[in-house]
C-alpha cells in the first residue's frame, strides 16, 4: 500500500458513497430515501473537498460549497416539503422484490469495475481508482428508477444518478470546468422545481403518484 | 520451553477471564438497555445471580429425553469456551491459536448449531422443533455472510489465520481499508442474527409466533439451562471478541509480554464495554422484524461482504 493518507481517505469516502448507494436500493420508506439521499451528497461533498485539498484545484471548493448548499440542504428539504404537502407516508413500492434489486445491483458493480479498471489505468489521478465507484453508483441509481413506481422515488434516483456523475467527474479528471458545473447545478434546481409541480399535477389527474397510471393513454 | 509456558499461561488467563466475563457483558447490554428505555435496570450482575440461582435448582428431564437431550448443554458450553479461547482478544500468538483458522471457527459455531437443533427436536415438542427448524434457516444464511466477511479481512492479510489477520492490523502502519467498511457492516447484522438478538429474534420474550432461540431450550432447567445461558453469552462475547479482533486490534498484546498486559486489558474492557453500549444502542432503534424478513436481512449482510470483497479489488491492489 503506497496510496497517500488523502487516497486512503477519497477510497474510503467513495466506499461510504457505494455502501449508501446500495442502502439506497434497499429502502423500503421515502423519508429514509431522502435522508439517505442527503447523506450520499454529503460523503460526497467531503471526498470532493478531501481532493480539493490534496491536489489544490481551487474550482472545487466552489463546487463543494455548490453541492453543499444544493444537494445536502436545499433540495433534501424540498423533498422533505413535498412529501409533507403531498401527504406521503406510505412504503415505496417496487417492481421487483428488493433482495432481486439487490442481486442485480452487485452483478452491476462488477460490470461497472470491470468497465472502469482499463479507463482508469490511463487516467494519471489520485482519484483514478474510484472511478470504478462512480460509475457503480451511475449504475444502481438508474437501477433504482427503473425498479421504483412512485414518482418521488424515481426523481430521488435521478439526483443520485447525477451524484455519481459529479463523482465521476471529479475521479477521472478532478471535476468538469467551472461553468459546466455551475450549469449542472442549475439544471438539477430547475429540475427540482418543475418535478414538484409534476408530483401535484400527477396527483392532480390520477389521485396517486404511481406512475403506471400515465401508461394508459384513454380513460376507459 | 519458557516461552511455551508464559504461553500456556496466557491462553488460561484468557480463557478463563472471557469465560467468566462473559456474563458481566450480557449484564451491561441489559443494563445499558435499561437506561435508555428510563428504566433503572437489575444490575449488571444480574446473569450471575440467574446462573446462581439455576445452579441450585433440581434439574428435570422429559420421560423420552435420550443422553443427546442431557448431553448438549455440555457439547454447547464447550464449543462456546473453545472458540473464546481460539481469538486473540488479549494477546497474539498464543499457543491455541494454529489449531484453528477463521473457517475452523465458523466451524465451531455450526456444530454447536448442529447439537442444539438436534436436541431441540430429540424430545418431540412442537415448540422444539419450531426453533430448531427457524435456528437453522438463520444459521445457513448468516454462515456464508460470516465466512464473506472474514475473507475479506483475510484478503488484505493474505492469511485465514486470525492471528496472522490481528498481527497484520495492529502491529503495521496504519492504513484505511475501504473493504473493511462493508465487512464491518456485513459482520454487525451476522452478529445480531446469529445471536438472536433484536432485529431477528428478541431475547427477552417467549411469544411463540416469533421466538427462535428461546423456543429450542424451553424444555430445559436447572443446571443444564444455565450452562445454555452461559454458553449464549460466552457466544455474544466470542461474536463482540472477533468483531474486536478483526476491527479494533488496537492494544493487543503479543504472548509472553506480561509488561503489555494491564494495558491489553484495560483497552479489552474499554472496547467490551463500548461494543456493549453500542450493541443496546442498536436494539433500542431498531424494531424486530417478521421472520419472514430475515432471509432479505441476511443476504443483505452476504452482498454488503462481497460488496467489500469487490471494493478491495477495485482499490486496494
Amino acid at each position: 500500500m503506497t496510496i497517500p493518507l488523502s487516497g486512503q481517505l477519497i477510497n474510503l469516502s467513495a466506499a461510504f458513497l457505494l455502501l449508501v448507494g446500495f442502502a439506497m436500493l434497499a429502502q423500503r420508506r421515502i423519508l429514509s430515501l431522502i435522508n439517505l439521499f442527503a447523506m450520499q451528497s454529503f460523503v460526497l461533498v467531503l471526498s470532493t473537498l478531501i481532493v480539493a485539498i490534496s491536489t489544490h484545484q481551487h474550482h472545487l471548493y466552489y463546487s463543494v460549497g455548490i453541492t453543499f448548499v444544493l444537494k445536502v440542504i436545499l433540495i433534501p428539504w424540498l423533498l422533505h416539503r413535498f412529501i409533507r404537502k403531498l401527504n406521503l407516508k406510505w412504503d415505496v413500492e417496487t417492481h421487483i422484490a428488493i433482495p432481486t434489486t439487490m442481486l442485480l445491483g452487485i452483478v452491476l458493480v462488477i460490470f461497472a469495475f470491470n468497465l472502469a479498471q482499463p479507463i482508469s489505468q490511463l487516467s494519471g489521478t489520485v482519484t483514478r481508482h474510484t472511478l470504478g465507484i462512480a460509475i457503480a453508483g451511475v449504475l444502481l441509481a438508474f437501477l433504482m428508477m427503473i425498479t421504483r413506481r412512485k414518482a418521488v422515488s424515481q426523481v430521488i434516483g435521478f439526483l443520485a444518478m447525477e451524484n455519481g456523475l459529479f463523482f465521476a467527474a471529479t475521479s477521472a479528471t478532478y471535476g468538469m470546468p467551472l461553468v459546466v458545473e455551475l450549469g449542472i447545478a442549475l439544471d438539477v434546481l430547475v429540475a427540482m422545481v418543475i418535478f414538484g409541480i409534476f408530483f401535484f399535477h400527477i396527483r392532480e389527474a390520477f389521485d396517486s403518484l404511481d406512475l403506471k397510471h400515465m401508461e394508459q393513454l384513454k380513460e376507459d | 520451553m519458557n516461552t511455551l509456558v508464559s504461553g500456556i499461561l496466557f491462553q488460561v488467563l484468557q480463557s478463563v477471564l472471557m469465560v467468566l466475563l462473559a456474563p458481566l457483558l450480557l449484564g451491561w447490554v441489559n443494563q445499558c438497555r435499561a437506561w435508555l428505555q428510563n428504566k433503572k435496570g437489575a444490575g449488571i450482575f444480574q446473569p450471575y445471580r440467574t446462573l446462581r440461582k439455576l445452579f441450585n435448582k433440581d434439574a428435570i428431564l422429559a420421560n423420552n429425553a435420550t443422553v443427546f437431550f442431557q448431553r448438549m448443554p455440555y457439547v454447547l458450553f464447550a464449543c462456546m469456551w473453545l472458540a473464546v479461547g481460539i481469538v486473540p482478544v488479549l494477546a497474539t500468538g498464543l499457543p491455541f491459536s494454529p489449531a484453528a483458522d477463521v473457517i475452523a471457527l465458523v466451524g465451531i459455531f455450526a456444530l454447536a448449531r448442529v447439537f442444539q437443533a438436534l436436541a431441540a427436536m430429540d424430545i418431540g415438542t412442537a415448540f422444539g422443533g419450531l426453533g430448531a427448524r427457524r435456528e437453522m434457516l438463520i444459521g445457513f444464511l448468516a454462515e456464508p455472510a460470516m465466512l464473506m466477511t472474514l475473507f475479506t479481512a483475510s484478503l488484505i492479510s493474505q492469511s485465514t489465520s486470525l492471528v496472522t489477520i490481528v498481527d497484520n492490523f495492529a502491529h503495521h502502519p496504519f492504513a484505511i481499508y475501504p473493504s473493511m467498511a462493508f465487512a464491518a457492516a456485513a459482520f454487525v447484522m451476522v452478529m445480531l442474527a446469529e445471536n438472536a438478538r433484536i432485529p431477528i429474534d428478541n431475547p427477552v420474550t417467549h411469544l411463540e409466533l416469533t421466538m427462535i432461540h428461546e423456543a429450542m431450550i424451553l424444555e430445559y432447567s436447572a443446571r443444564h439451562l444455565a450452562l445454555i445461558e452461559w454458553a449464549t453469552s460466552l457466544k455474544l462475547t466470542t461474536y463482540i471478541c472477533i468483531g474486536i479482533a478483526i476491527f479494533l486490534p488496537f492494544g493487543i498484546a503479543k504472548a509472553g509480554d506480561w509488561m503489555a498486559l494491564p494495558l491489553a486489558i484495560v483497552a479489552l474492557l474499554a472496547k467490551l464495554a463500548a461494543a456493549g453500549a453500542g450493541l443496546a444502542l442498536l436494539e433500542m432503534v431498531s424494531a424486530k422484524i417478521r421472520i419472514f424478513r430475515a432471509p432479505e436481512f441476511l443476504s443483505t449482510a452476504f452482498l454488503l461482504a462481497t460488496l467489500g470483497m469487490l471494493t478491495h479489488f477495485l482499490l486496494e491492489v
